[in-house]
Protein backbone atom coordinates (compact mmCIF):
# COMPACT_ATOMS: atom_id res chain seq x y z
CA UNK A 1 0.00 0.00 0.00
CA UNK A 2 2.79 2.66 0.63
CA UNK A 3 4.36 2.00 -2.27
CA UNK A 4 0.99 2.26 -4.01
CA UNK A 5 0.98 5.54 -2.14
CA UNK A 6 4.59 6.77 -3.57
CA UNK A 7 4.06 6.13 -6.89
CA UNK A 8 0.98 7.43 -7.55
CA UNK A 9 2.16 11.23 -7.89
CA UNK A 10 4.30 9.95 -11.09
CA UNK A 11 1.04 8.28 -12.22
CA UNK A 12 -0.61 9.74 -15.80
CA UNK A 13 -3.31 12.74 -15.33
CA UNK A 14 -6.32 10.90 -15.00
CA UNK A 15 -5.52 8.34 -12.75
CA UNK A 16 -4.36 11.36 -10.41
CA UNK A 17 -6.86 14.17 -11.26
CA UNK A 18 -8.50 14.46 -8.00
CA UNK A 19 -5.57 15.69 -6.34
CA UNK A 20 -4.68 17.93 -9.15
CA UNK A 21 -4.89 21.44 -7.57
CA UNK A 22 -3.94 24.88 -9.08
CA UNK A 23 -2.09 27.51 -7.60
CA UNK A 24 -5.20 28.06 -5.45
CA UNK A 25 -5.87 24.90 -4.06
CA UNK A 26 -8.99 24.29 -6.23
CA UNK A 27 -9.51 21.42 -8.48
CA UNK A 28 -8.77 20.98 -12.49
CA UNK A 29 -10.76 19.39 -14.38
CA UNK A 30 -9.95 16.15 -16.32
CA UNK A 31 -10.91 17.76 -19.64
CA UNK A 32 -9.30 21.22 -19.39
CA UNK A 33 -6.18 19.48 -17.45
CA UNK A 34 -5.77 17.18 -20.75
CA UNK A 35 -6.56 20.78 -23.11
CA UNK A 36 -3.36 21.99 -20.82
CA UNK A 37 -0.81 19.39 -21.95
CA UNK A 38 -2.09 19.47 -25.76
CA UNK A 39 -0.98 22.96 -25.79
CA UNK A 40 1.97 22.66 -23.43
CA UNK A 41 3.06 19.91 -25.72
CA UNK A 42 2.10 21.89 -28.73
CA UNK A 43 4.40 25.09 -27.96
CA UNK A 44 6.90 22.54 -26.69
CA UNK A 45 7.51 20.64 -30.13
CA UNK A 46 7.66 24.56 -31.65
CA UNK A 47 9.86 25.93 -29.41
CA UNK A 48 12.57 22.90 -28.79
CA UNK A 49 11.98 21.10 -31.62
CA UNK A 50 13.99 23.32 -33.72
CA UNK A 51 17.17 22.84 -31.71
CA UNK A 52 16.67 18.90 -31.47
CA UNK A 53 16.42 19.20 -35.64
CA UNK A 54 19.60 21.33 -35.89
CA UNK A 55 20.94 18.63 -33.25
CA UNK A 56 19.41 15.69 -35.30
CA UNK A 57 20.81 17.03 -38.48
CA UNK A 58 24.38 17.57 -36.79
CA UNK A 59 24.37 13.64 -36.45
CA UNK A 60 23.95 12.32 -39.41
CA UNK A 61 25.91 11.35 -41.54
CA UNK A 62 27.53 11.78 -45.24
CA UNK A 63 25.39 9.71 -47.05
CA UNK A 64 21.98 9.87 -45.24
CA UNK A 65 19.55 11.84 -47.07
CA UNK A 66 18.83 15.30 -45.10
CA UNK A 67 16.29 16.83 -47.82
CA UNK A 68 13.97 13.65 -47.84
CA UNK A 69 9.80 14.67 -47.75
CA UNK A 70 8.47 13.23 -45.53
CA UNK A 71 11.25 14.59 -43.08
CA UNK A 72 13.49 11.80 -41.48
CA UNK A 73 13.71 13.39 -37.47
CA UNK A 74 16.16 11.02 -36.46
CA UNK A 75 19.46 10.05 -37.84
CA UNK A 76 19.65 6.43 -39.15
CA UNK A 77 23.14 5.88 -38.33
CA UNK A 78 23.92 9.21 -35.57
CA UNK A 79 27.78 10.24 -35.99
CA UNK A 80 30.12 12.94 -35.08
CA UNK A 81 32.12 13.16 -37.87
CA UNK A 82 30.53 16.77 -39.20
CA UNK A 83 32.12 18.38 -35.58
CA UNK A 84 35.52 16.70 -36.93
CA UNK A 85 34.41 18.27 -39.89
CA UNK A 86 33.65 21.68 -38.83
CA UNK A 87 36.88 21.98 -36.67
CA UNK A 88 39.11 21.32 -40.00
CA UNK A 89 36.67 23.39 -41.82
CA UNK A 90 37.25 27.08 -39.23
CA UNK A 91 39.20 27.03 -36.12
CA UNK A 92 35.57 25.95 -34.00
CA UNK A 93 38.04 25.68 -30.40
CA UNK A 94 40.07 29.09 -30.85
CA UNK A 95 36.58 30.66 -31.50
CA UNK A 96 35.04 29.01 -28.74
CA UNK A 97 38.16 29.67 -26.59
CA UNK A 98 38.07 33.39 -27.52
CA UNK A 99 34.23 33.50 -26.56
CA UNK A 100 35.18 32.37 -23.68
CA UNK A 101 37.62 34.70 -22.94
CA UNK A 102 35.32 37.27 -24.17
CA UNK A 103 32.34 36.32 -21.82
CA UNK A 104 34.61 35.44 -18.77
CA UNK A 105 36.23 38.97 -18.83
CA UNK A 106 32.88 40.31 -19.38
CA UNK A 107 31.34 38.43 -16.36
CA UNK A 108 34.98 40.03 -13.99
CA UNK A 109 34.38 43.86 -15.09
CA UNK A 110 30.75 43.78 -14.77
CA UNK A 111 30.49 42.54 -11.34
CA UNK A 112 33.54 44.14 -10.03
CA UNK A 113 32.60 47.72 -11.67
CA UNK A 114 28.89 47.76 -11.39
CA UNK A 115 29.14 46.66 -7.98
CA UNK A 116 31.66 49.71 -6.77
CA UNK A 117 29.79 52.16 -8.82
CA UNK A 118 26.46 51.31 -7.74
CA UNK A 119 28.01 51.27 -4.00
CA UNK A 120 29.12 54.46 -5.15
CA UNK A 121 25.68 55.46 -6.35
CA UNK A 122 23.31 54.14 -3.34
CA UNK A 123 25.51 54.48 -0.01
CA UNK A 124 28.68 57.32 -0.35
CA UNK A 125 28.06 60.85 0.01
CA UNK A 126 29.75 63.50 -2.40
CA UNK A 127 29.43 66.17 -4.23
CA UNK A 128 28.02 65.35 -8.07
CA UNK A 129 26.77 62.18 -6.99
CA UNK A 130 23.07 63.23 -8.47
CA UNK A 131 24.94 64.13 -11.57
CA UNK A 132 26.99 60.40 -11.92
CA UNK A 133 23.50 58.79 -11.49
CA UNK A 134 22.05 60.72 -14.06
CA UNK A 135 25.15 59.97 -16.57
CA UNK A 136 24.71 56.40 -16.06
CA UNK A 137 20.30 56.64 -16.49
CA UNK A 138 21.27 58.98 -19.91
CA UNK A 139 23.93 55.61 -20.86
CA UNK A 140 21.10 53.06 -20.34
CA UNK A 141 18.55 55.08 -22.83
CA UNK A 142 21.47 55.36 -25.48
CA UNK A 143 20.39 53.36 -28.63
CA UNK A 144 23.69 50.26 -28.69
CA UNK A 145 22.60 50.03 -32.26
CA UNK A 146 22.81 53.59 -32.87
CA UNK A 147 26.30 54.81 -32.30
CA UNK A 148 28.66 51.51 -33.20
CA UNK A 149 30.00 53.25 -35.91
CA UNK A 150 31.07 56.16 -33.58
CA UNK A 151 32.26 53.19 -31.18
CA UNK A 152 33.99 51.91 -33.62
CA UNK A 153 35.43 55.23 -34.46
CA UNK A 154 36.59 55.40 -31.70
CA UNK A 155 38.51 51.78 -30.90
CA UNK A 156 40.66 52.57 -34.24
CA UNK A 157 41.33 56.03 -32.50
CA UNK A 158 42.67 53.70 -29.37
CA UNK A 159 44.10 50.99 -31.76
CA UNK A 160 41.99 48.65 -30.44
CA UNK A 161 39.88 47.31 -33.23
CA UNK A 162 40.01 44.17 -34.34
CA UNK A 163 41.08 42.67 -30.72
CA UNK A 164 39.44 40.82 -27.86
CA UNK A 165 39.71 43.79 -26.11
CA UNK A 166 37.96 45.80 -28.15
CA UNK A 167 35.19 43.34 -27.89
CA UNK A 168 34.94 43.69 -24.44
CA UNK A 169 35.55 47.19 -23.28
CA UNK A 170 31.94 49.22 -24.48
CA UNK A 171 29.97 46.77 -22.66
CA UNK A 172 32.44 46.23 -19.80
CA UNK A 173 30.60 47.51 -16.91
CA UNK A 174 27.28 48.73 -17.99
CA UNK A 175 25.08 51.51 -17.02
CA UNK A 176 21.97 49.11 -16.47
CA UNK A 177 24.24 46.32 -14.56
CA UNK A 178 24.98 49.95 -11.98
CA UNK A 179 21.74 50.87 -11.60
CA UNK A 180 20.41 47.07 -11.04
CA UNK A 181 23.89 47.28 -7.89
CA UNK A 182 22.20 50.71 -6.93
CA UNK A 183 19.13 49.27 -6.23
CA UNK A 184 20.46 46.63 -4.23
CA UNK A 185 22.14 48.66 -2.18
CA UNK A 186 19.67 51.09 -1.49
CA UNK A 187 17.35 48.15 -0.53
CA UNK A 188 19.75 47.00 2.36
CA UNK A 189 19.13 48.31 5.75
CA UNK A 190 21.03 51.15 6.36
CA UNK A 191 21.67 50.75 10.14
CA UNK A 192 24.59 47.59 9.93
CA UNK A 193 26.37 50.20 8.07
CA UNK A 194 26.52 52.90 9.96
CA UNK A 195 27.37 50.70 12.95
CA UNK A 196 30.75 49.29 11.30
CA UNK A 197 30.93 53.11 10.32
CA UNK A 198 30.37 53.80 14.14
CA UNK A 199 32.97 51.31 15.05
CA UNK A 200 35.81 52.18 12.88
CA UNK A 201 35.08 50.40 9.58
CA UNK A 202 36.14 52.30 6.65
CA UNK A 203 34.35 52.64 3.85
CA UNK A 204 36.20 49.50 2.23
CA UNK A 205 35.58 47.41 4.93
CA UNK A 206 31.81 48.53 5.18
CA UNK A 207 31.22 47.43 1.65
CA UNK A 208 33.39 44.14 1.31
CA UNK A 209 32.24 42.85 4.40
CA UNK A 210 29.12 44.00 5.06
CA UNK A 211 26.96 45.30 2.31
CA UNK A 212 28.75 43.01 -1.06
CA UNK A 213 27.27 39.62 0.83
CA UNK A 214 24.15 41.28 0.96
CA UNK A 215 23.74 41.22 -2.34
CA UNK A 216 24.80 37.98 -3.78
CA UNK A 217 21.68 37.74 -5.60
CA UNK A 218 21.81 39.99 -7.56
CA UNK A 219 25.60 39.96 -8.56
CA UNK A 220 24.95 36.59 -9.44
CA UNK A 221 22.26 37.86 -12.19
CA UNK A 222 24.96 40.08 -13.10
CA UNK A 223 26.96 37.73 -13.96
CA UNK A 224 24.92 35.62 -15.84
CA UNK A 225 23.73 38.20 -17.65
CA UNK A 226 26.94 39.22 -18.71
CA UNK A 227 28.13 36.18 -19.38
CA UNK A 228 25.38 35.41 -21.74
CA UNK A 229 25.18 38.96 -23.58
CA UNK A 230 28.91 38.89 -24.54
CA UNK A 231 28.68 34.75 -25.42
CA UNK A 232 25.76 35.87 -27.83
CA UNK A 233 26.46 39.23 -29.06
CA UNK A 234 26.87 39.83 -32.83
CA UNK A 235 26.52 42.99 -34.29
CA UNK A 236 29.37 44.50 -32.80
CA UNK A 237 31.61 41.78 -32.57
CA UNK A 238 30.91 41.79 -36.32
CA UNK A 239 31.67 45.47 -36.41
CA UNK A 240 35.07 45.33 -34.20
CA UNK A 241 36.74 42.03 -35.51
CA UNK A 242 37.50 42.00 -39.43
CA UNK A 243 40.47 38.86 -38.95
CA UNK A 244 39.09 35.35 -39.00
CA UNK A 245 41.75 34.12 -36.85
CA UNK A 246 40.57 36.12 -34.09
CA UNK A 247 36.45 35.74 -34.66
CA UNK A 248 34.13 34.61 -31.78
CA UNK A 249 32.11 32.00 -31.90
CA UNK A 250 28.68 33.65 -33.20
CA UNK A 251 31.06 35.40 -35.96
CA UNK A 252 32.42 32.52 -36.90
CA UNK A 253 29.56 30.77 -37.23
CA UNK A 254 28.62 33.79 -39.40
CA UNK A 255 31.22 33.20 -41.79
CA UNK A 256 31.01 29.44 -41.79
CA UNK A 257 27.20 30.00 -42.94
CA UNK A 258 28.24 32.85 -45.51
CA UNK A 259 31.24 30.63 -46.90
CA UNK A 260 30.00 26.95 -46.60
CA UNK A 261 26.08 27.57 -47.04
CA UNK A 262 25.16 24.68 -48.83
CA UNK A 263 26.33 22.27 -46.14
CA UNK A 264 23.86 22.48 -43.54
CA UNK A 265 25.30 19.67 -41.78
CA UNK A 266 28.19 21.37 -40.87
CA UNK A 267 26.42 24.20 -40.05
CA UNK A 268 24.39 22.44 -37.81
CA UNK A 269 27.29 21.45 -35.91
CA UNK A 270 28.60 24.61 -35.38
CA UNK A 271 25.45 25.97 -33.94
CA UNK A 272 25.24 22.94 -31.47
CA UNK A 273 28.67 23.83 -29.58
CA UNK A 274 27.76 27.47 -29.92
CA UNK A 275 24.44 26.52 -28.21
CA UNK A 276 25.16 23.85 -25.80
CA UNK A 277 27.34 25.60 -22.89
CA UNK A 278 24.59 28.54 -22.88
CA UNK A 279 21.88 25.39 -22.74
CA UNK A 280 23.88 23.46 -19.71
CA UNK A 281 24.13 26.89 -17.78
CA UNK A 282 20.48 28.07 -17.72
CA UNK A 283 19.52 24.28 -16.55
CA UNK A 284 21.92 24.82 -13.53
CA UNK A 285 20.93 28.32 -12.85
CA UNK A 286 17.58 28.91 -14.18
CA UNK A 287 16.49 30.83 -10.75
CA UNK A 288 18.86 33.48 -11.61
CA UNK A 289 17.85 33.85 -15.42
CA UNK A 290 14.10 34.20 -14.31
CA UNK A 291 15.22 36.77 -11.60
CA UNK A 292 16.98 38.49 -14.07
CA UNK A 293 14.06 38.90 -16.59
CA UNK A 294 12.09 40.61 -12.94
CA UNK A 295 14.70 42.86 -12.38
CA UNK A 296 16.26 43.81 -15.98
CA UNK A 297 12.34 44.54 -17.11
CA UNK A 298 11.37 46.47 -14.52
CA UNK A 299 14.19 48.85 -14.48
CA UNK A 300 15.08 48.96 -18.90
CA UNK B 1 40.25 54.35 20.29
CA UNK B 2 36.88 55.30 18.52
CA UNK B 3 38.09 59.26 17.90
CA UNK B 4 41.33 58.73 15.21
CA UNK B 5 39.45 55.92 13.65
CA UNK B 6 36.24 58.19 13.18
CA UNK B 7 38.69 60.83 11.65
CA UNK B 8 40.30 58.50 9.57
CA UNK B 9 37.00 57.57 8.22
CA UNK B 10 36.33 61.23 7.32
CA UNK B 11 40.06 61.76 5.88
CA UNK B 12 39.28 58.66 3.03
CA UNK B 13 35.73 59.77 2.39
CA UNK B 14 36.50 62.65 -0.01
CA UNK B 15 38.50 60.64 -2.61
CA UNK B 16 37.30 57.35 -2.33
CA UNK B 17 33.27 57.56 -3.37
CA UNK B 18 35.08 58.68 -6.64
CA UNK B 19 37.58 56.04 -6.91
CA UNK B 20 34.42 53.66 -6.80
CA UNK B 21 32.55 55.18 -9.43
CA UNK B 22 35.42 55.86 -11.42
CA UNK B 23 35.76 52.60 -13.29
CA UNK B 24 32.13 52.80 -14.46
CA UNK B 25 31.68 56.54 -15.45
CA UNK B 26 35.35 55.91 -17.63
CA UNK B 27 33.62 52.94 -19.49
CA UNK B 28 30.37 54.71 -20.22
CA UNK B 29 31.51 58.19 -20.74
CA UNK B 30 34.52 56.82 -23.45
CA UNK B 31 32.30 54.04 -24.85
CA UNK B 32 28.63 55.26 -24.60
CA UNK B 33 28.31 58.85 -24.21
CA UNK B 34 31.15 60.37 -26.18
CA UNK B 35 30.42 58.30 -29.12
CA UNK B 36 26.75 58.96 -28.34
CA UNK B 37 27.41 62.84 -28.65
CA UNK B 38 29.90 62.21 -31.44
CA UNK B 39 27.46 60.19 -33.81
CA UNK B 40 24.74 63.17 -33.37
CA UNK B 41 28.18 66.24 -34.14
CA UNK B 42 28.96 63.37 -36.81
CA UNK B 43 25.83 63.80 -38.73
CA UNK B 44 26.40 67.06 -39.82
CA UNK B 45 29.88 66.11 -41.65
CA UNK B 46 31.29 64.11 -44.48
CA UNK B 47 33.36 62.39 -42.58
CA UNK B 48 34.58 59.08 -43.78
CA UNK B 49 36.39 56.12 -41.75
CA UNK B 50 39.84 57.74 -42.96
CA UNK B 51 39.17 61.12 -43.31
CA UNK B 52 38.44 63.64 -40.72
CA UNK B 53 35.56 65.24 -42.83
CA UNK B 54 34.11 68.80 -42.74
CA UNK B 55 31.07 70.01 -41.48
CA UNK B 56 28.25 70.06 -44.48
CA UNK B 57 25.12 71.44 -42.52
CA UNK B 58 21.87 69.37 -43.61
CA UNK B 59 23.57 67.70 -46.70
CA UNK B 60 23.05 64.17 -45.21
CA UNK B 61 19.86 64.53 -44.44
CA UNK B 62 19.18 66.52 -47.90
CA UNK B 63 20.58 63.39 -49.30
CA UNK B 64 18.74 60.62 -47.30
CA UNK B 65 15.46 62.33 -48.34
CA UNK B 66 16.60 61.05 -52.37
CA UNK B 67 17.86 57.87 -51.15
CA UNK B 68 15.84 55.09 -52.38
CA UNK B 69 17.69 52.14 -49.99
CA UNK B 70 17.09 54.66 -46.71
CA UNK B 71 13.33 54.78 -47.75
CA UNK B 72 13.36 51.18 -47.63
CA UNK B 73 14.95 50.69 -44.51
CA UNK B 74 12.98 52.90 -42.67
CA UNK B 75 9.89 50.84 -44.48
CA UNK B 76 11.04 47.62 -43.37
CA UNK B 77 11.87 48.89 -40.10
CA UNK B 78 8.62 50.69 -39.33
CA UNK B 79 6.80 47.34 -40.80
CA UNK B 80 9.12 44.97 -38.29
CA UNK B 81 7.56 47.41 -35.02
CA UNK B 82 4.26 46.97 -36.50
CA UNK B 83 4.28 42.90 -37.28
CA UNK B 84 6.41 41.79 -34.52
CA UNK B 85 4.59 43.88 -30.94
CA UNK B 86 1.00 43.13 -31.10
CA UNK B 87 2.37 39.42 -31.74
CA UNK B 88 4.78 40.08 -28.23
CA UNK B 89 2.62 41.83 -26.42
CA UNK B 90 -0.39 39.12 -27.09
CA UNK B 91 1.09 35.90 -27.27
CA UNK B 92 3.20 35.92 -24.27
CA UNK B 93 0.54 36.66 -22.31
CA UNK B 94 -1.40 33.65 -23.66
CA UNK B 95 1.94 31.46 -22.68
CA UNK B 96 1.84 32.72 -19.06
CA UNK B 97 -1.48 32.20 -18.45
CA UNK B 98 -1.41 28.72 -19.78
CA UNK B 99 2.27 28.08 -17.38
CA UNK B 100 0.53 29.73 -14.94
CA UNK B 101 -1.22 26.97 -13.04
CA UNK B 102 1.07 24.43 -11.12
CA UNK B 103 0.04 21.41 -12.43
CA UNK B 104 2.64 18.68 -13.09
CA UNK B 105 5.79 19.24 -14.78
CA UNK B 106 4.62 22.99 -15.53
CA UNK B 107 8.91 24.39 -14.14
CA UNK B 108 10.20 21.82 -16.98
CA UNK B 109 7.37 23.61 -19.96
CA UNK B 110 8.82 26.91 -18.26
CA UNK B 111 12.24 26.29 -18.58
CA UNK B 112 12.09 24.51 -21.97
CA UNK B 113 10.02 27.64 -23.82
CA UNK B 114 12.72 30.08 -22.42
CA UNK B 115 15.30 27.84 -24.33
CA UNK B 116 15.21 30.02 -27.49
CA UNK B 117 15.66 33.12 -25.23
CA UNK B 118 19.32 31.85 -24.08
CA UNK B 119 20.59 31.11 -27.70
CA UNK B 120 22.44 33.40 -28.82
CA UNK B 121 20.95 35.02 -32.15
CA UNK B 122 23.04 33.75 -34.59
CA UNK B 123 22.22 30.28 -33.80
CA UNK B 124 18.61 30.98 -33.55
CA UNK B 125 18.85 32.65 -37.22
CA UNK B 126 20.60 29.84 -38.74
CA UNK B 127 18.38 27.27 -37.00
CA UNK B 128 15.44 28.85 -38.97
CA UNK B 129 17.13 29.74 -42.03
CA UNK B 130 17.72 25.78 -42.16
CA UNK B 131 14.31 25.41 -41.15
CA UNK B 132 13.13 27.41 -43.97
CA UNK B 133 15.25 26.43 -46.31
CA UNK B 134 13.82 25.16 -50.23
CA UNK B 135 15.00 21.84 -49.35
CA UNK B 136 14.47 22.29 -45.30
CA UNK B 137 12.10 20.60 -42.58
CA UNK B 138 9.22 23.04 -42.90
CA UNK B 139 9.00 22.43 -46.56
CA UNK B 140 9.67 18.71 -46.15
CA UNK B 141 6.07 18.90 -44.11
CA UNK B 142 4.35 21.34 -46.52
CA UNK B 143 4.99 18.88 -49.35
CA UNK B 144 3.77 15.89 -47.24
CA UNK B 145 0.70 17.20 -46.38
CA UNK B 146 0.40 17.79 -50.33
CA UNK B 147 0.60 22.27 -49.51
CA UNK B 148 3.90 21.88 -52.16
CA UNK B 149 7.27 23.95 -51.22
CA UNK B 150 7.26 27.54 -50.05
CA UNK B 151 10.01 30.16 -50.73
CA UNK B 152 10.34 31.87 -47.55
CA UNK B 153 13.87 32.87 -47.60
CA UNK B 154 13.81 33.91 -51.69
CA UNK B 155 10.86 36.54 -51.63
CA UNK B 156 11.04 39.59 -50.87
CA UNK B 157 8.27 40.08 -48.52
CA UNK B 158 7.90 36.33 -47.25
CA UNK B 159 11.70 36.81 -45.90
CA UNK B 160 10.44 39.89 -43.81
CA UNK B 161 7.58 37.82 -42.72
CA UNK B 162 10.00 35.03 -41.43
CA UNK B 163 12.26 37.24 -39.48
CA UNK B 164 9.59 38.39 -37.93
CA UNK B 165 8.50 35.37 -36.69
CA UNK B 166 12.04 34.04 -35.89
CA UNK B 167 12.25 37.71 -33.72
CA UNK B 168 8.54 36.48 -32.02
CA UNK B 169 9.63 32.87 -31.55
CA UNK B 170 12.78 34.13 -29.53
CA UNK B 171 11.02 36.99 -27.27
CA UNK B 172 8.22 34.47 -26.56
CA UNK B 173 9.83 33.03 -23.74
CA UNK B 174 11.44 36.64 -22.09
CA UNK B 175 7.86 38.14 -22.25
CA UNK B 176 6.28 35.23 -20.79
CA UNK B 177 8.44 35.61 -17.71
CA UNK B 178 7.85 39.22 -17.25
CA UNK B 179 3.72 38.61 -17.49
CA UNK B 180 4.28 35.34 -15.13
CA UNK B 181 5.25 38.28 -12.59
CA UNK B 182 2.52 40.47 -13.24
CA UNK B 183 0.26 37.84 -12.59
CA UNK B 184 1.01 36.69 -9.15
CA UNK B 185 -0.36 39.92 -8.68
CA UNK B 186 -4.14 39.38 -9.82
CA UNK B 187 -5.94 39.11 -6.84
CA UNK B 188 -7.82 35.55 -7.08
CA UNK B 189 -11.36 37.13 -5.63
CA UNK B 190 -11.67 39.18 -8.62
CA UNK B 191 -11.62 35.77 -11.02
CA UNK B 192 -14.05 34.05 -8.75
CA UNK B 193 -16.69 37.18 -8.78
CA UNK B 194 -16.52 37.08 -12.04
CA UNK B 195 -16.85 33.33 -12.38
CA UNK B 196 -19.61 33.48 -9.90
CA UNK B 197 -21.66 36.10 -12.03
CA UNK B 198 -21.48 33.39 -14.63
CA UNK B 199 -18.83 35.02 -16.74
CA UNK B 200 -16.79 32.53 -19.55
CA UNK B 201 -13.17 32.12 -19.69
CA UNK B 202 -12.94 35.02 -22.19
CA UNK B 203 -14.59 37.07 -20.77
CA UNK B 204 -12.86 37.07 -17.71
CA UNK B 205 -9.57 37.24 -19.48
CA UNK B 206 -11.05 40.22 -20.82
CA UNK B 207 -12.61 42.25 -17.52
CA UNK B 208 -10.17 40.35 -15.63
CA UNK B 209 -6.60 39.82 -17.00
CA UNK B 210 -6.16 42.23 -19.21
CA UNK B 211 -6.90 45.53 -16.91
CA UNK B 212 -5.00 43.68 -14.12
CA UNK B 213 -1.90 43.06 -16.30
CA UNK B 214 -2.49 46.20 -18.45
CA UNK B 215 0.74 48.20 -17.22
CA UNK B 216 3.15 45.34 -17.95
CA UNK B 217 1.64 45.31 -21.37
CA UNK B 218 2.37 48.92 -22.11
CA UNK B 219 5.82 48.11 -20.70
CA UNK B 220 6.15 44.96 -22.88
CA UNK B 221 5.06 46.99 -26.39
CA UNK B 222 7.83 49.70 -25.25
CA UNK B 223 10.64 47.67 -25.06
CA UNK B 224 9.55 45.07 -27.75
CA UNK B 225 8.88 48.32 -30.08
CA UNK B 226 12.21 49.90 -29.71
CA UNK B 227 13.75 46.36 -29.85
CA UNK B 228 11.95 45.93 -33.65
CA UNK B 229 12.73 49.01 -35.11
CA UNK B 230 16.44 48.14 -34.29
CA UNK B 231 16.00 45.18 -36.09
CA UNK B 232 19.48 43.81 -37.13
CA UNK B 233 20.38 40.13 -36.65
CA UNK B 234 17.63 38.29 -38.00
CA UNK B 235 17.47 39.81 -41.28
CA UNK B 236 21.37 39.88 -41.96
CA UNK B 237 21.05 36.18 -41.40
CA UNK B 238 18.35 35.37 -43.34
CA UNK B 239 18.25 37.83 -45.81
CA UNK B 240 22.27 37.71 -45.85
CA UNK B 241 24.34 40.78 -45.82
CA UNK B 242 22.68 42.75 -48.63
CA UNK B 243 19.64 42.39 -47.49
CA UNK B 244 17.82 39.90 -49.62
CA UNK B 245 16.70 40.59 -52.96
CA UNK B 246 17.32 43.66 -54.68
CA UNK B 247 18.03 44.61 -50.71
CA UNK B 248 14.60 44.64 -50.20
CA UNK B 249 14.87 43.94 -47.05
CA UNK B 250 17.61 45.98 -45.46
CA UNK B 251 16.41 47.57 -42.12
CA UNK B 252 17.76 50.60 -41.09
CA UNK B 253 20.26 49.79 -38.57
CA UNK B 254 21.85 47.21 -41.57
CA UNK B 255 22.09 50.43 -43.35
CA UNK B 256 24.06 52.34 -40.83
CA UNK B 257 25.91 48.84 -40.34
CA UNK B 258 26.43 48.62 -44.34
CA UNK B 259 27.29 52.83 -44.89
CA UNK B 260 29.26 52.71 -42.06
CA UNK B 261 31.96 50.57 -42.10
CA UNK B 262 35.13 49.19 -43.59
CA UNK B 263 37.96 51.56 -45.14
CA UNK B 264 35.47 53.84 -47.46
CA UNK B 265 32.73 53.56 -44.59
CA UNK B 266 30.80 57.02 -45.02
CA UNK B 267 30.60 57.27 -41.09
CA UNK B 268 28.80 61.18 -41.46
CA UNK B 269 26.17 59.27 -43.76
CA UNK B 270 25.76 56.86 -41.20
CA UNK B 271 25.62 58.56 -38.43
CA UNK B 272 22.34 60.64 -39.98
CA UNK B 273 20.79 57.26 -40.78
CA UNK B 274 21.39 56.79 -36.48
CA UNK B 275 20.01 59.75 -35.70
CA UNK B 276 16.82 58.85 -37.38
CA UNK B 277 17.16 56.26 -35.30
CA UNK B 278 17.31 57.87 -31.77
CA UNK B 279 14.41 60.11 -32.92
CA UNK B 280 12.13 57.20 -33.96
CA UNK B 281 12.86 55.41 -31.04
CA UNK B 282 12.18 58.23 -28.36
CA UNK B 283 9.48 58.46 -30.47
CA UNK B 284 7.80 55.33 -29.83
CA UNK B 285 8.79 55.41 -26.23
CA UNK B 286 6.91 58.76 -26.05
CA UNK B 287 4.03 57.43 -28.48
CA UNK B 288 3.43 54.42 -25.58
CA UNK B 289 3.65 55.85 -22.82
CA UNK B 290 1.21 58.70 -24.19
CA UNK B 291 -1.03 55.64 -25.26
CA UNK B 292 -0.80 54.32 -21.62
CA UNK B 293 -1.83 57.90 -20.52
CA UNK B 294 -4.65 58.23 -22.49
CA UNK B 295 -5.91 54.50 -21.75
CA UNK B 296 -6.04 55.33 -18.10
CA UNK B 297 -8.17 58.75 -18.08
Amino acid sequence: MSVMEKVRPTVPAPAREPRVTDEHGRRIRVWELALRYLLLLGVLALTVGPFLWQLSTSLKGPTEDIFSSPPKLLPGDPTLHNYERVADTIPVWDYALNSLKVATANVVTNCVGAALAGYALARLRYRGRRAATLAFILAMLVPVEGIIIAQFTTMRELGLNNTLVGVVLPGSISALNVLLMRNAFLNLPYEIEEAAYVDGANVWQRFLRIALPSVKGTVAVVAIFAFMGAWDDFLWPLIVLSDPSRFTLTIGLNYLHGTFANDERLVAAGTIIAVAPLIALFACLQRYFFRGVGEGAVKG
Amino acid sequence: MALPTASRVRRQLPTSPWLFAAPGLLIIGAFILYPFVSTVVNAFTDRRTLIPGEFVGLDNFRELLNDDMFWIGLRNSTLYVLGVVPALVILPLLLALLVQKNIPGITFFRSAFYTPVVASIVVVGLIWVWLLDERGLVNSLLETIGVGRVGFLSDQWLLLLSAMAVTVWKGLGYYMIVYLAALANVPRELHEAAAVDGAGAVRRFLTVTVPAVRSTMVLVGALSSVAAFKVFSEVYLMAGPSGGPAGEDTTLVMLVQRTGTGLTGRVGYASAISVVVFVVTVALMLLVLRADRRDES
